[in-house]
């Protein structure tokens, strides 16, 4: 496949097209994955996630440039959400990070979520290894505004930094099951408005309540000023320091096997789910199946099984 | 295959006028398009690069300034250079009768002038989806 050598030689307008490939599902989309993955595993993939408005992209322009500066070539995934209703987009975290647009050592995608939940996009683990494949060294992938549950980015990235503001409650939140349980480190951005020291401290409350951590995987907390630049470059020194500690202690592989496994299941769960759709002719039946279980007909549980049962008898599954 | 079409909205130039812009990447959006937006002040430059790696359909240019006639024409020429010829770019702004001739010839596929209907835009990006979907 001629693509995947020119992804690999870093071409950009492959690299942007491999992604297209990925994310439209198209049919050289296996070939291409399967072909680029020899290539993988060398970039550092850096998840941050938070609330809308948190300062997410903000955080991830000033993050480009101390990576310039080591002249390190960076890769940018940022999510935004698809319309429910339309299917749209506007992918707006880019102009965040416009002032990178030109430099050929970054570059930065935009994905819609495509209707796939968990705060990240159904394609966005191709596009990782599109990006490790073309020699990026380091990958941030920036996920969608998310709420408390949407934390599949941790089956994506090595580090995962949880952008935090002041002002969205008491320890308690910070205590709730979660997003809050996923961080390596907390960022508590905003550091110039009111309230910031204190969220600081309510986290460091609710981390001394959890159980003895190891040094390597304690969860640090800087307080950051992304619009003013301070604390960034902290901040930045930080995630470097975790990277390299993970890698010590053994985690980093942890979770990259970790990963793996999720990938694999992932895969084969699609391959059933594209079964069934042509075995059960799903796209026929379908409304057949809800007007009868409705009108109180038929069991879920019940109809299912059958449908189970003779999909074995025929030796279809 | 579940190809959706996806378009640069952005502002060349030095004008900050952006509400005709904001106005077409939610018209856009709603009209189920993928919308990349780039804001104000950018230049040729930036947009091509954006365009490029965001492997987008079409670029869309809003502009007030008056500097249409430099920065659109130098948009398309830097897609062609870069072997992006095949991104389809549109205007948008305050542009006077008498330029819309010479910005189609220099590869400016429609120009929509203040009070175009947004169904106007839709139907130019539909009447080009044969051509451009991969």
């Amino acid at each position: 496949m001629e693509l995947i050598k020119r992804i690999t030689r870093g071409n950009t307008r492959a690299i942007a097209r491999g992604i297209s490939v990925i994310e439209n599902n198209s049919d050289t989309k296996e070939e291409l994955i399967d072909g680029l993955y020899p290539f993988t595993g060398k970039a550092q993939i850096i998840g941050i996630t938070g609330s809308p408005g948190a300062g997410k992209s903000t955080i991830v322009d000033r993050i480009i440039q101390f990576e310039r500066n080591n002249n390190k070539k960076i890769a940018v995934i940022a999510v935004d959400p698809s319309s429910p209703f339309s299917g749209g987009a506007i992918l707006g975290d880019r102009l965040r990070m416009q002032t990178h647009a030109t430099d050929p050592g970054v570059f930065i995608r935009s994905m819609a979520s495509r209707g796939y939940l968990g705060g990240i996009s159904a394609a966005t683990s191709g596009a990782i290894k599109v990006f490790d494949a073309a020699g990026f060294d380091t990958i941030i992938i920036e996920t969608i505004g998310v709420g408390q549950t949407e934390v599949e980015v941790i089956e994506l990235a090595d580090l995962i930094i949880l952008t935090l503001v002041p002002g969205m409650g008491d320890e308690i939140q910070a205590m709730k099951a979660g997003i809050m349980e996923i961080a390596d480190l907390f960022l508590v951005n905003k550091s110039d408005i009111d309230g910031a020291d204190r969220l600081k401290s309510e986290i460091e409350y609710m981390l001394m309540l959890g159980p003895e951590n190891d040094k390597a995987h304690t969860p640090q907390i800087k307080l950051v000023s992304a619009k003013n630049n301070s604390g960034t470059e902290e901040l930045y020194n930080t995630m470097f320091k975790q990277l390299t500690l993970f890698k010590e202690s053994g985690l980093l592989d942890k979770r990259r096997k970790e990963r793996i496994k999720m990938e694999i299941e992932h895969i084969f769960i699609d391959k059933l789910k594209d079964i069934l759709n042509t075995r059960l002719n799903l796209k026929e039946n379908m409304g057949i199946w809800i007007e009868k279980v409705y009108n109180r007909e038929i069991r879920p549980y019940n109809f299912v099984n059958k449908k189970m049962e003779n999909l074995k008898k025929e030796n279809l599954l | 295959m579940n190809k959706k079409i996806r378009i640069v909205i952005a502002k060349p130039g030095l004008d900050g006028h952006d509400r005709g812009a904001k106005y077409i990447a939610r018209a856009l959006k709603d009209a189920g398009y993928e919308v990349i937006y780039t804001g104000i002040r950018q230049t040729p430059e930036s947009i091509v690069a954006t365009a490029i790696q965001e492997d987008v359909d079409f670029v869309g240019l809003s502009l007030l300034s008056g500097a249409h006639n430099e920065l659109f024409p130098r948009v398309v020429d830097l897609l062609n250079s870069q072997n992006a010829g095949d991104i389809v770019v549109f205007g948008g702004g305050v542009i006077p009768e008498e330029d819309l001739a010479f910005l189609k010839e220099r590869g400016i596929e429609a120009i929509f002038r203040p009070g175009a209907p947004i169904s106007e835009v839709i139907s130019f990006i539909e009447s080009k989806t044969g051509s451009t979907a991969a």
